[in-house]
């Protein structure tokens, strides 16, 4: 048997045990819900490593774009929809993936405005312009309160109260499928001729260039498909935690998405789950000691930096998430 | 005529780093560029390869104006350079590294990659062996799944010139292939320059430092002092070009 039907056994058998033990109430659901957590992180730590990590782009607005796509899908089905939780959910479903279409498209489209412009001028400038989009970001929705009768609806999204009362359609199918999407899109992505042009970019752009591989294209290429997905994660975020504040597309939320990916390991997908795994999981262990939770993440984070600078996986990848050629490769198993 | 410069001038603010460049390269035609540091000759390389716009002057590849264009529309075009400091993708393998130069004669599209359709994995495999024809030409076939950055000096010389030669250019640009090789290493691989060049049809252009290797190749030679053109000529007369002499060695050189 193949490395690969392994990896899909263990992941079916994966799926089976958390339906299992959740319905039966042997997982409870606050377990249930950290696991969803960890799968959402996982969509945005590995869109964002394609962005910072396999393209070696410098974004700090992911939390952005998460919450463009949040506000676009969350809109969507609570104001345009008019769904609600008591909603049937066969019926709710196709509405809500139309909304995470849209939110992903939405997404996609903000992430090229603003990487056009700033991936022609040199790397520094997409951080400060990234860093300058989330914070707009988040001032636009905080004063976006345009309350219009239209028909029976009040269209509001809430402004600085948030936008509350979305239905809760993420659940853990919806979540476990948009995640193995995103993991399968961008390792194949990764692993193809687009892929290495981005690593290129990366290893060295003046090389990149004189190989023929036409840099910005393939810069503003990177930063979008990692937008979009920052979307599809904000969309199935916001329908999990049932509201949308302002403040989530802020510069705190960026750099947790940005230590996710750091502490895996720039270029890794196996470093980038590992890690949204173990930080959401431990900021939930943490809770009981209170606010000395911060100053424990913190030291934490400062001795893994100090013990593996390259992050906990480097840019090595577990075997069943290698292409088959790739797995014969020490450059790429060693790397 | 196969490459053609006409006038090429380049100021870098008020300073004249190329002042009226002309050349003409013909087909299989080998050509040097020499000059003491601070000639102009790297500048010439980035004005030809787009790094750079030129201020003045033309640049012509098959009859067609280049001028200007960006670097991946060159080597499309069918030039390529090397570096004088080697620029290899270190962290990738010495097979990835040739495959990326193969990178704009592919053609499989996002969608393909993803879905993993048989066109990604036809042309993925093709490239492959293609890859491995240029590395076991230059001997590196048997470190194909290596860093690059892992392999020594040389071998890293020799892997840059299997990734440009992959392109499947006409016109190569070397910039100091033999810089920090010794005169034995330096003789071997200009013979492995020469084969190349015999074998893929190609026009080479290089700059060198080391007199005896590029006297030993090379069919004419241009000599560049702060940019200018100081001499153009055969290898032999160039030795003995008294204006040279003086710009490599100083005044009085002749007394």
């Amino acid at each position: 048997m193949k490395t690969s039907h392994y990896a899909l056994l263990g992941l079916a058998g994966f799926y089976l045990l958390v339906m299992v033990t959740s319905t039966l109430g042997i997982m409870n659901d606050y377990v249930l819900r950290v696991l969803n957590l960890i799968l959402i992180n996982i969509i945005l730590g590995v869109s964002l490593n394609l962005i910072n990590g396999y393209t070696g782009l410098f974004s700090i607005g992911h939390a952005g774009f998460m919450i463009v796509g949040g506000y676009v899908a969350g809109f969507m089905t609570t104001l345009l929809f008019g769904i609600t939780r008591d909603t049937p959910y066969l019926q709710a479903l196709p509405l809500f993936l139309v909304a995470i279409l849209v939110a992903a498209l939405v997404s996609a489209f903000v992430g090229f405005l603003i990487g056009l412009p700033a991936l022609r001028l040199s790397d520094d400038y997409l951080a400060i312009v990234t860093i300058g989009f989330g914070e707009i970001i988040r001032v636009v929705f905080n004063f976006i309160t345009f309350k219009k009768k239209v028909g029976d609806w009040e269209l509001d999204i809430g402004g600085p109260r948030g936008l509350l009362g979305i239905p809760p359609l993420s659940n853990f199918t919806i979540i476990f499928l948009f995640t193995l999407f995103t993991i399968l899109f961008i390792r194949n992505f990764v692993f193809s001729r687009h892929g290495r042009a981005c690593m290129a970019i990366r290893e060295n752009e003046v090389a990149a260039h004189m190989m023929g591989i036409n840099i910005t294209r393939y810069k503003v290429l990177a930063f979008v498909l990692g937008s979009t997905f920052a979307g599809i994660g904000g969309a199935l975020l916001a329908h999990f935690i049932q509201l949308l504040h302002p403040t989530m597309g802020g510069f705190t939320k960026s750099v947790e998405y940005l230590i996710i990916v750091y502490l895996g390991g720039m270029g890794s997908i196996s470093g980038t789950i590992v890690a949204a795994a173990v930080l959401t999981a431990l900021s939930e262990f943490l809770r009981p000691i209170g606010e000395l939770r911060m100053v424990l993440y913190g030291a934490l984070l400062v001795f893994l930096m100090l013990k593996r600078p390259a992050g906990l996986m480097g840019q090595r990848e577990f075997p069943f998430l290698l292409p088959e050629r790739e797995r014969k490769s020490y450059a790429v198993q060693n790397r | 005529m196969l490459f053609k410069i006409a006038n090429l001038t380049h100021f870098f603010g008020g300073l004249k780093a190329v002042d009226d460049f002309n050349i003409e390269i013909g087909p299989r035609q080998i050509i040097g560029l020499i000059g003491p540091n601070g000639a102009g000759k790297t500048t010439v390389f980035n004005l030809i390869t787009g790094f750079y716009k030129p201020t003045g002057g033309k640049i012509f590849f098959d009859d067609k104006d280049i001028t200007g264009l960006p670097p991946h529309i060159i080597t499309s075009r069918g030039i390529v350079r090397t570096f004088q400091n080697i620029r290899l993708f270190n962290t990738m393998s010495v097979l990835e590294n040739v495959t990326i130069a193969r990178h704009y004669r592919m053609k499989y599209g996002i969608a393909a990659a993803v879905a993993r359709l048989p066109s990604f994995r036809r042309e993925e495999h093709v490239v492959e062996e293609k890859a491995m024809e240029y590395l076991s030409l230059f001997h590196l076939d048997a470190k194909a799944y290596l860093p690059a950055g892992s392999l020594p000096y040389g071998e890293q010389r020799r892997l840059e010139i299997a990734r440009a030669l992959a392109t499947e250019p006409r016109l190569l640009l070397l910039d100091e292939p033999a810089a920090g090789m010794n005169n034995a290493e330096a003789l071997d691989l200009m013979h492995l320059i020469k084969k190349i060049a015999e074998e893929f049809r190609l026009s080479i252009f290089l700059i060198e430092h080391q007199m005896p290797v590029v006297m030993g190749i090379a069919e004419q030679i241009h000599v560049l002092d702060f940019g200018k053109t100081l001499a153009v000529g055969p290898p032999q007369e160039i030795k003995n070009n008294p204006q040279v002499i003086q710009a490599y060695l100083g005044e009085g050189a002749l007394q």
